[in-house]
């Protein structure tokens, strides 16, 4: 029955498109700007020289990327474990509940950042 | 419908809304950038827009972000729950009222304004403006999730009947 009486209502109701040609237009809206904003940023990359952590805005402390090093960050929010290595920086360990800084991929190009939602902390590679 | 069949259904569908709120946080999502997730949540409030009323919706919206945030979240991440919430409502409202699109887009902008208003406030928040990798994963994140949440939501508003 299913098919056929789903049928039948939509025809009842006048409209038996599911997806309209203007949602359509939106969602392959919305993916060209993600793309093109993509793209754009990685064009734009460049190595980093320094690490800058900084929590709410206010920033701890820089770190150069040449030196290998680990460092722990404790803040009112809670605490990161940051790790610098072969030129590149990550969030080894933190106890925040969502663990998605220490998921992120390893940074060292100039403008990346890893956040730590939860514990207003943010790593940025810069010059 | 009556009035008081309305005020239950805003109790049974905040209590669903925060279910799938707290469902949703246990799937593990495996792009590391906050924010992207399924979006099961904006079914509902999709459904209840179409189906029961605004404000209906404005009300359940309201209670899932407040009972989550005193739950499972932390004070930081009920700000930007509140924030994307209102402002995807706020979006979904007015593109409803417009008839410009159907469901299906309505929960595309949903997603994507929820996505937008989260990015927004961690740049305000964070005073970090290097964020166009977030905002990129975030665009296209939600602009999918939110055409399957919309497709999701077309089916429940043709088959779930409400008293």
């Amino acid at each position: 029955m299913s098919s056929d009486g789903i049928r039948k209502r939509e025809e009842k109701s006048g409209n038996s498109a599911l997806v309209k040609r203007a949602d359509l237009l939106l969602f392959f809206a919305v993916i060209i700007v993600g793309a093109v904003i993509f793209l754009v940023y990685r064009l734009s990359l460049s190595q980093g020289k320094i690490v800058r952590v900084s929590v709410d805005g206010e920033v701890l402390c820089e770190l150069p990327l040449e030196e290998d090093v680990t460092r722990e960050f404790g803040t009112p929010y809670g605490t990161n474990t940051i790790v610098i290595k072969d030129g590149e920086a990550s969030v080894k360990e933190a106890d925040c509940p969502d663990k998605i800084c220490v998921k992120h991929k390893a940074v060292s190009m100039f403008g990346e950042t890893i956040i730590c939602l939860p514990h207003k902390l943010v790593v940025e590679v810069a010059e | 419908m009556k009035k008081s069949s309305r005020a239950a259904y805003v109790g049974v569908f905040a209590a669903l809304a925060i279910v799938l709120s707290y469902l949703e946080s246990l799937i593990p999502v495996f792009v590391a950038v906050p924010g992207v997730k399924l979006g099961l949540t904006n079914a509902v409030i999709v459904v209840i827009l179409y189906k029961i009323g605004a404000r209906e919706a404005f009300l359940v919206n309201i209670v899932r972000i407040a009972v989550t945030g005193l739950l499972f979240g932390n004070p930081v991440m009920f700000i930007y729950s509140l924030c994307g919430g209102m402002v995807s409502y706020a979006v979904m409202f007015a593109l409803k009222k417009s008839k410009l699109f159907s469901v299906a887009g309505v929960s595309v902008a949903g997603a994507v304004s929820h996505n937008l208003a989260q990015v927004s406030l961690a740049c305000f928040l964070l005073e970090n403006g290097s964020i166009a990798y977030y905002m990129a994963v975030l665009l296209i994140t939600g602009a999918v999730s939110g055409f399957m949440i919309g497709l999701l939501s077309v089916y429940l508003i043709k088959n779930v009947h409400f008293k």
